[in-house]
């Protein structure tokens, strides 16, 4: 039975400049019982349809041309007051972040009861008892309890599961979720799916879940929508659609997500993506200014890092005598070398502290104890500022965010300028101007970049900046912090092309912290886990992927979606 | 800690503003009176007796006697505060009254026409000068019109340890220019306030999923979104009645308002410098008690805070 269905949909929104096309000729049937996918990539225009079928595109959104059918009745047009009765009654809809998807001044209860007063004929008290229903029915233990508590006293995970709760209480008949799980960690992920999943098959429900991620279509869709700069640009069974496209765009778009099964020397080059900008040019490293004055060719041993029983902790509790105060353990007990050369690996789950390690090695923390021994000098035991100096030109670091990691109110060009000069590597202002003109262009923005401000560029583009400023110092370790995390797929894979270029090209040494495993299996030569702060284990990439030791590198690597059936394009 | 230091700057008031003894005496007093009336007053002590004087007494309510108006400063201050704190009061009420929900319909109704009025006349409200908005009341309704008095309190009622305005016609009639002169301000800010934080909640996303559940409008408008916008403006409105008791100094010379502000100024005009101190000290004490009943209400509204 068709629940939903959409015709000839279009969503504009008007400006001085005329209107932006956000989605066209969207036409989709769901039937109960069945889970749809939108997958797409930022601005796809899969979100816009979600809001336009419950009339909730942001203004000045709106819809001039479609028609939309909820079991038959035409739903669009509708007044204030008749929609506001299907919404949540009929048509619930699920948001991306837990976290600020629910009022921080109410309680669970008060959220819950209100939702469903509105659209069952409940009185107080019965409503408290289906909400109660309800929280346990999502997995939330205790739920007796926990429905007196806030938002806050709820972990992200926990969240979304009330989330999903207030979604379904009023039992909607078709379930819009917007990135359901893509601010939770891959084990909650997994668990969310698993729900949503459960859910859709016991209620007959239907289900439309909007993505990026072809982890979560492959894992949980019956039927997949891709789109494309609000087209259409296919709509199929999954395995179809993953396994034998028609469409060149999701050819491409399927060959930049980082299989998780093989490793792959690089990602093939895909078609149909933007800003490719310029080709990348190999240099000279002999005669280059990257390959110039490394006054460090010969290590003093194997491992340019090492770090030893690396402890951190932060403090939670003040209080003015020492036995009193609270600490978390950010990184406990960690130890482990980086060989010169090698890219290696860091994995974990939100909180596990691998971005602290990394803050600890590039010296933005102070440890609370153990050594980072960086090329034979312990550099948490430096002195002075101008021997911390000579070791920092030698580390640098690219953040996860593109969008603050880059002052706004600077141009490119003096970003990228700044270290040449703090670190004093160019001896006149023609000579800075060149190397910032040509790393631009080595990174392959060209070196017209030099003049914008960094607003003027996409988030790939930012994270080319940031690869560019890291490299001003001719480093010869680099430390990169989830670099691709918050990119699409196909802009990841030019990214990590790009480091992978430039790893090779200058032998650089890399730390790469990632929470994506396969993302990890394509870039890195050595992986450590790390859980709670403490170190799980150490694996050359391929042995942990085939053959993990421990029950926690397992246990993630089970979690991980495993894109069955995935075309062999690439 | 804040009062201490607010009092240690009320004290300099007297080390370094002249000798007040050449203010209250005439110029026949012979030195040994001077010497006399030094001693009286306590300023032959070294700085820190002195300063331990000045809070012990200061604690207990004592600020030493006025040297122009030869009264303790005490008695002054309790004749004035009455007048300060119903003005204040009052005027704090309607601003909050007319400030809040006004600023509640511009951000819900941006578009209509009574919604844009209402942007333009609190960009007026803020813009004009407190005297100009005071003379102009007094032009119209107090010399044009004659409805209003234009000065003074006009009969109070004496309650023995208080004294008020709001029991007679006449009290009143006084009260409500001045209180409307000084809300004006207030009321214009707290509009702006109220519809920039609203307009920012509107926008987050457990507002939408409130809509996307299909809840009530006027449930979203303001049982979720209002809630959400006072946490923040309430630090703000804390402030405003705390600047509003402190600085109705312009009104009240306006209106020849009995009040604080009044006495504050002619003791300037005349260095009476007792005055000038124990004002400086009530209005930090003032204030103090406003940030501390704003953090209880925060502790209140906001649960996030009420951890552990």
């Amino acid at each position: 039975m068709t629940l939903l269905k959409i015709e000839g949909m279009r969503v504009e929104f008007p400006s001085r400049r005329g209107s932006v096309v956000a989605a066209k000729d969207v036409n989709l049937e769901l039937a109960s019982g069945e889970i749809l996918g939108i997958v797409g990539e930022s601005g796809a225009g899969k979100s816009t349809i979600a809001n336009a079928v419950l009339d909730l595109l942001d203004p000045p959104g709106i819809m001039p041309k479609g028609k939309v059918f909820l079991e038959g009745e035409r739903i669009d047009g509708l007044s204030l007051e008749q929609m506001r009765k299907i919404r949540g009654k009929r048509i619930g809809m699920i948001f991306q972040d837990p976290l600020t998807s629910l009022n921080p001044l109410q309680t669970i209860q008060e959220q819950l009861v209100e939702t469903i007063t509105t659209h069952l004929p409940m009185n107080n008290k019965q409503a408290l008892e289906r909400s109660i229903e309800m929280l346990e029915k999502v997995g939330i233990p205790e739920p007796a309890i926990r429905i007196k508590h806030y938002p806050h006293q709820f972990s992200g995970g926990m969240r979304q599961r009330v989330v999903i709760a207030l979604s379904l209480c009023a039992e909607p008949d078709v379930i819009l979720a917007d990135e359901p799980t893509t601010a939770l960690d891959v084990s909650i992920q997994a668990q969310i799916l698993d729900l949503m999943r459960k859910l859709v098959k016991e209620t007959g429900v239907g289900m439309i879940i909007i993505t990026h991620d072809m982890g979560v279509i492959s894992d949980v869709c019956d039927r997949v929508m891709v789109m494309y700069r609000g087209d259409v640009v296919e709509i199929g069974p999954t395995r179809k659609i993953l396994g034998n496209p028609d469409h060149p765009y999701t050819r491409s778009l399927i060959s930049a997500v980082p299989r998780p099964d093989k490793r792959l020397h690089r990602f093939p080059l895909v078609e149909y993506i933007e800003e490719a900008g310029v080709p990348y040019k190999p240099i000279d490293i002999k005669t280059h200014w990257l390959g110039q004055a490394r006054d460090f060719d010969k290590p003093k041993s194997d491992h340019l890092i090492s770090i030893k029983n690396l402890e951190m902790r932060f403090l939670t509790v003040d209080s003015v005598f020492k036995s009193k105060r609270k600490y978390l353990r950010a990184v406990d007990d960690v130890s482990f070398d980086i060989r010169e050369g090698e890219v290696f690996g860091l994995v974990g789950e939100s909180g596990s502290g691998k971005s602290t390690v990394a803050r600890l090695i590039c010296g933005i923390y102070k440890p609370f104890g153990g050594q980072v021994i960086f090329d034979g000098t312990d550099l948490t035991a430096l002195g002075s500022r101008r021997v911390a100096n000579h070791y920092r030109r030698q580390m640098q670091m690219i953040f996860q965010d593109p969008f603050s990691s880059l002052n706004g109110r600077m141009r490119v060009g003096d970003i990228v300028a700044e270290p040449i000069k703090f670190h004093k590597l160019a001896s006149s202002n023609a000579e800075v101007k060149s190397i910032v003109n040509d790393l631009l262009d080595h990174v392959g923005l060209g070196a017209i970049a030099a003049k914008k401000f960094p607003h003027e560029f996409s988030g790939g583009q930012r994270q080319r900046i940031s690869i560019a400023r890291a490299l001003a110092t001719r480093p010869r370790f680099l430390i990169c912090d989830e670099p691709t995390s918050a990119l699409d797929v196909s802009i990841q894979a030019q990214v990590l092309n790009l480091l992978k270029d430039l790893q090779e090209e200058l032998s650089l040494t890399m730390l790469f912290i990632s929470h994506d495993l396969p993302v990890i299996r394509q870039v890195c030569d050595r992986v450590a886990v790390m859980r709670d702060g403490k170190l799980v284990e150490v694996a050359d990439t391929e042995d942990l992927f085939e053959a993990p030791q421990t029950d926690y590198s397992r246990h993630l690597l089970e979690l991980m979606p495993r894109l069955e059936g995935l075309s062999g394009a690439g | 800690m804040v009062m201490l230091t607010v009092a240690l700057i009320a004290f300099a008031m007297f080390q370094f503003v002249g000798d007040p003894i050449a203010n209250m005496v005439g110029q026949d007093t012979s030195l040994a009176e001077r010497e006399q009336l030094k001693e009286d007053l306590g300023l032959n002590g070294s700085i820190f007796t002195q300063f331990g004087h000045f809070v012990k007494n200061a604690v207990q309510g004592e600020f030493g006697r006025s040297y122009r108006l030869r009264k303790p400063v005490r008695e002054l201050i309790a004749e004035r505060f009455p007048a300060t704190l119903e003005l204040s009061l009052l005027s704090a009420f309607l601003a909050l009254l007319v400030g809040i929900p006004m600023g509640v319909f511009t951000a819900l109704r941006r578009d209509s026409w009574l919604a844009q009025g209402f942007m333009t006349l609190s960009l007026i409200g803020i813009s004009l000068p407190t005297f100009l908005i005071g003379i102009f009341l007094i032009l119209f309704f107090g010399v044009m019109l004659q409805w209003l008095p234009t000065f003074g309190r006009g009969d109070v009622v004496d309650l023995g340890w208080w004294t008020t305005g709001f029991l007679t016609i006449s009290g009143w009639k006084s009260l409500i220019m001045p209180a409307i002169t000084l809300a004006i301000f207030q009321m214009t800010l707290i509009v702006r306030l109220i519809r920039a934080e609203m307009l920012e909640v509107l926008r987050s996303d457990y507002i939408k999923f409130a809509r996307a559940r299909g809840l009530r409008e006027r449930s979203i408008s303001f049982s979720h979104a209002l809630k959400n916008t006072l946490v923040p403006v309430i630090t703000i409105i804390g402030l405003q009645i705390g600047s509003l008791i402190a600085f109705a100094i312009i009104t009240e010379s306006v209106f020849q308002w009995p009040g604080m502000g009044l006495l504050f100024i002619q003791a300037i005009e005349e260095v009476d410098i007792p005055i000038m101190s124990a004002y400086l000290l009530l209005i930090a004490f003032v204030f103090v008690l406003i940030n501390l009943v704003v953090d209880v209400l925060y502790y209140a509204i906001d649960p996030r805070l009420r951890m552990d």
